[in-house]
Order: C-alpha cells, then sequence, then structure tokens
C-alpha cells in the first residue's frame, strides 16, 4: 500500500464484500432451494435461509435419483462423471507428455509436420466440428462408453505446449550427463525427466480434471444409455422434466452436488490450480 | 532448441503416436468431414448427395436466420466480454490494494471457475425463473415484470449474466496476476509526484495492463463465442424468437435437430475460420513474450 487512505481502505473491502457477495449468491440460493420441500416454492414466497430437509433431499437424490427423467440415481452419473474426467486428465497428460519429449529431444524428419498436426487441434473446440465427430464416433461404435466419452476429448495441443515449454528451459547438461553415465532416452525420461516435471503434471492434472468433468455437449450427445450419464449433462435432462411438477429443490441438490467435487480440487489445490492455468494459457 | 539431443529415428515416432492417432481420428478427420460436406446437398431422405460448390454458403449469407445469429453472436460476446471484465479488474484492483488479505479474497473468488457452464445456467435459470425465482419476485417488488422466456432482450440478459459470472474467476486471476508484476516503485513515484489513486489507475496501472488485458480480450470472446454452448442450451435453447440463438448454438441444432448436414457443414467452417483469427492474433500476440 502506498498510502494510508482510511476512507479508501473502507472503499476497497467493501467492493470485495460486495464482488464475493454476488459471486457467491446464486450457489447460496442453490443450496436454500435444496433443503427445502418442493411445497415451500408453491406458497409464492420464496425461502432464504436453509431448511430442515437437507439430508433428506441429497440422499434421495443419491440413492434413487429423479425417476420421472429418466436419469440415474446421482451416485451412478457422479461415478460416471469421475471415470471420465480422470480417464480425460490421465490420458491427456499421457499422451502430451510422450508428445512433447519426442518434439523437444529428438531430430527427426516431418517433427515440424507433426508439430503443427497437433498445434492446429488448438483451433478446432469440439463445438465446432461436432456433427462429424459425431459420426466418426459412432462409426467406431463408441456411442454409450467410457472411451467414447473420453478419448475424442483427450488430444489437445495446450497440454502439449505446456511440457515442450517446461522442458526447454530444463538445463541442456541433464542429457549430457545421462548420455556420459549410458542411460538411453526412456530411462532419461523416466528418471530425470518425468520427476522434475512432478509440480506442472500435477498443476495440469487440476485443470484437466475438471475440465473433463464439467464436458456438457458431448456426454449429452454420446450418451442415449442411462447408465453412462454424467451428473454435469444429466442436471439438463431433469431440468426438462421439471415443467410438470415443481421438482427444483431436488435440481438444485443436484447442481450443488455436480459443482461439489471440482469447486473443492480448485480450493484445495489453489497454489498447484493457479500456476497450471497462467502456464497453460500462456 | 536443444544443443544435446537423442539420435534415435523411430522412437520419436512412437513416442507421438498416440497423439497424433487421435488428432487425426477425431480432430482433423472429422474437420475435413466437416469442411466437405459444407460443398454437398443432400436430398430430404439424405440417400444421396450431391456437390453444390459454394450454394450453402451463399444462402447463408442470404438467410435472415443466420444473419440474425450472427448479430445474436457479437452483441453477446461483446456484453460478456465487458461485463465480465469490468467487474473483474474492479475486484483484482481493490484485492491488489488489500495486501494482507489478497489471498483470501482471491480463494473466495476463485472458486466459480471450477463450475460447469451448465450447471452456472442451471442456477442462474433458477434465480430468474418467472414463478419462484428471487429476482423476478424483487422486480416485481419495484413494478417489473421479469418473464425471459417471451422477452428476448430478458432471455439475453439471463445468458449474458450466467456467461460472465462464470468468467469472473479466471479473468480475476489473470488481472491479479498482472497488476502483481507491475514495480510498486513506479507507483510509488507517482505518489510522491503527488497523483492520487484515480489518476495514478489510468495514466500507470492500466496502461501498463495491457497485454494481460489484450489477452483476456482475446480469450472472451473465443470463450463467449464456443464454450457458453452449454449455458445456452441449459437455459434458453436460444429463443425466445431466435433471440440467443448464437453461432455455435445454431451448428448444433441444424446438424443434429435440423438434419440439415450442408449448412451446418457450412457454418462449421465460418467457425472454424474465426477460430483460427482469433488464435493467430492470440499467438502473434504471445510470441512477443514468449519464444516458441
Amino acid at each position: 500500500m502506498i498510502e494510508n487512505r482510511p476512507f479508501l481502505n473502507f472503499l476497497t473491502h467493501l467492493t470485495l464484500i460486495i464482488g464475493v457477495a454476488l459471486v457467491a449468491l446464486p450457489v447460496w440460493v442453490a443450496f436454500v432451494a435444496s433443503t427445502h420441500t418442493a411445497t415451500d416454492f408453491g406458497s409464492g414466497t420464496i425461502p432464504m435461509w436453509p431448511g430442515p430437509h437437507l439430508i433428506e433431499n441429497y440422499s434421495r437424490m443419491l440413492d434413487s435419483g429423479l425417476s420421472t427423467s429418466g436419469t440415474p440415481p446421482v451416485a451412478r452419473m457422479v461415478l460416471n462423471s469421475l471415470i471420465m474426467a480422470l480417464a480425460i486428465a490421465f490420458g491427456k497428460i499421457i499422451i502430451s507428455i510422450l508428445s512433447a519429449f519426442a518434439i523437444v529431444y529428438f531430430r527427426f524428419p516431418l517433427r515440424m509436420f507433426a508439430f503443427w498436426c497437433i498445434f492446429v487441434t488448438l483451433m478446432l473446440p469440439v463445438e465446432v466440428r461436432i456433427v462429424p465427430t459425431f459420426q466418426v464416433v459412432a462409426g467406431l461404435g463408441l456411442l454409450n462408453s467410457y472411451a467414447g466419452l473420453s478419448i475424442p476429448l483427450i488430444a489437445s495441443a495446450t497440454a502439449t505446449f505446456l511440457f515442450r515449454q517446461v522442458f526447454l528451459t530444463m538445463p541442456d547438461e541433464l542429457v549430457e550427463a545421462a548420455r556420459i553415465d549410458g542411460a538411453g532416452p526412456m530411462k532419461f525420461f523416466r528418471d530425470i525427466l518425468l520427476p522434475l516435471s512432478r509440480t506442472n503434471i500435477a498443476a495440469l492434472f487440476v485443470i484437466l480434471f475438471i475440465y473433463g468433468w464439467n464436458q456438457y455437449l458431448w456426454p449429452l450427445l454420446i450418451t442415449t444409455d442411462a447408465q453412462y450419464y454424467t451428473i454435469v449433462a444429466g442436471i439438463k435432462r431433469m431440468a426438462d422434466a421439471v415443467d410438470g411438477l415443481p421438482q427444483w429443490h431436488l435440481v438444485m441438490a443436484t447442481a450443488i452436488m455436480a459443482m461439489l467435487p471440482p469447486v473443492a480440487v480448485v480450493i484445495g489445490m489453489q497454489r498447484l490450480f493457479v500456476k497450471g492455468l497462467v502456464e497453460t494459457e500462456k | 532448441m536443444k544443443r544435446t539431443i537423442f539420435s534415435n529415428q523411430l522412437l520419436p515416432w512412437l513416442l507421438l503416436a498416440p497423439q497424433l492417432a487421435i488428432t487425426f481420428i477425431f480432430f482433423i478427420w472429422p474437420a475435413a468431414q466437416a469442411v466437405w460436406q459444407s460443398f454437398l446437398r443432400e436430398d430430404a431422405f439424405g440417400i444421396r448427395s450431391t456437390f453444390v460448390g459454394m450454394e450453402n454458403y451463399l444462402r447463408l449469407m442470404d438467410s435472415p436466420e443466420y444473419l440474425n445469429s450472427m448479430q445474436v453472436t457479437l452483441v453477446f460476446a461483446v456484453l460478456v466480454t465487458v461485463l465480465s471484465m469490468g467487474f473483474s479488474l474492479l475486484l483484482a484492483v481493490a484485492a491488489d490494494r488489500t495486501l494482507r488479505s489478497a489471498r483470501a479474497y482471491t480463494t473466495l473468488l476463485v472458486w466459480p471457475y471450477a463450475v460447469a457452464p451448465a450447471v452456472a445456467g442451471i442456477l442462474w435459470w433458477f434465480i430468474f425463473n418467472p414463478t419462484i425465482g428471487i429476482l423476478p419476485f424483487l422486480l416485481e417488488q419495484i413494478g417489473y415484470d421479469w418473464n425471459h422466456i417471451s422477452n428476448p432482450n430478458e432471455a439475453m440478459a439471463l445468458v449474458v449474466i450466467a456467461s460472465a459470472w462464470k468468467q469472473i474467476s479466471y479473468n480475476f486471476l489473470f488481472f491479479v496476476a498482472g497488476l502483481q508484476a507491475i514495480p510498486a516503485s513506479l507507483r510509488e513515484a507517482a505518489a510522491i509526484d503527488g497523483a492520487g489513486p484515480v489518476k495514478r489507475f489510468f495514466t500507470i496501472t492500466f496502461p501498463l495492463l495491457s497485454p494481460t488485458t489484450f489477452f483476456l480480450l482475446v480469450v472472451n470472446i473465443v470463450y463467449a463465442m464456443f464454450e457458453t454452448f452449454a449455458v445456452i442450451d441449459s437455459t434458453t435453447e436460444g429463443g425466445p424468437a431466435q433471440a440467443t440463438n448464437i453461432m455455435v448454438y445454431k451448428v448444433y441444432f441444424d446438424g443434429f435437430v435440423g438434419q440439415n448436414m450442408g449448412s451446418s457443414g457450412a457454418q462449421s467452417v465460418i467457425l472454424m475460420l474465426i477460430v483460427i483469427a482469433l488464435t493467430v492474433i492470440q499467438f502473434r500476440w504471445v510470441e512477443k513474450k514468449v519464444a516458441y
């Protein structure tokens, strides 16, 4: 702080507190709604404070779900989301660390061509090429499968770029020393490169887990079998079925459960998350 | 560029194989398909398709629905970007001022990053629900009748707010990082010269923050144009009367629901060109700071 201005300090904190409150508002409303019964909304007055039905609503959704919407129990959808998010995070990290290793530590014909093939994926968000990608996945018989949920989202250049940057900053002497000691490329990769990239891997994992968990359009399209629904895509199916009887308290309970795991990961691993985010985007 | 390298010729290809295979099967091949389909016209039963050249593109340029969708996208992207960046900058400047509690505020502001756009849409949809939502209830107290299901402007406001809300934490983090990179000595010198906080912000902080601002501008436009699909689909589904039918949503709707592959393909290609342009702009800027 450059100079002491009590009024400005007060204004600063006031701005931040209002900001935090505004940002938290929708989640608070959803949480309050998830602790009431359907009839509490019917009267027209909106509850502002949590009601007594928290455990009842949440355990009901986890166990049996909203059968009228055709969605499975929330526990099942959370499991599917978890499998999908983990498969995407691990898959992306593995294939991009290998390809970054190849691009940085080898010289071979068509090296730049391979690099550009990977680079173009930056420019093709899944939403843009959605119809033909769906046709490819359907043609491969991957609809309603965990492979179909995760593999098409695994390739992307950002993770490759991150590892490339990390490897480029590592001193050349490491390779020289490894070679003098008689280590081959894979031994060098396993014993030196991997341990030195540990924090980058962890940071990237946080980002990719959230990316995978929050996928919406892709799981919505390629899953028609309720056993493979993910929770983020499942909420929409529930909300659509809500028209008849207002089941808002149950939809909101599901929404809270859908955001809890990724939010917990971000808050718990804040330092790594910020590091990963800033590095991946640069 | 590394001086010391390994000399194998086969091994690098084995290492690249998984990523290249997935890239070709799920990215390059479908993208090529989209380009190819954009030049075809299928008959009503989807059995035969004929090559029609640029006809699908020309039809799009003539279609009032498509022109409307472009306009909606533009308005939407500008509103989301301005709202979210403005709010985030305000909070970042405030957090940067409170040296001691900056970390606590960051924790309190960072978590919406982890909320899925679809969930963000559902949350705001609930808040704005005309019959039981809180905001329509409050608006009614001051005599305003909110109904985004029939009012196009209110529907747009709803998707803009939900999309901007989701992006606040991201912009906030980058603005805070940008602010912390500005040397304190510059602002101290200006303070000694008698410049007040407001003047310091506009003459020193904001110009020095312009690289971050520009980077975020591109990222936010890309976000608003492509990643808000879930927000739209979980709330307004492009309605009412096409008022929130952004281009990404229209590609999906025409392709999957309308089964018009030629038109959907042509729209995909136009979107790809926009993404490529934005990516090139972003990388040209990044190149100045980081050498690839």
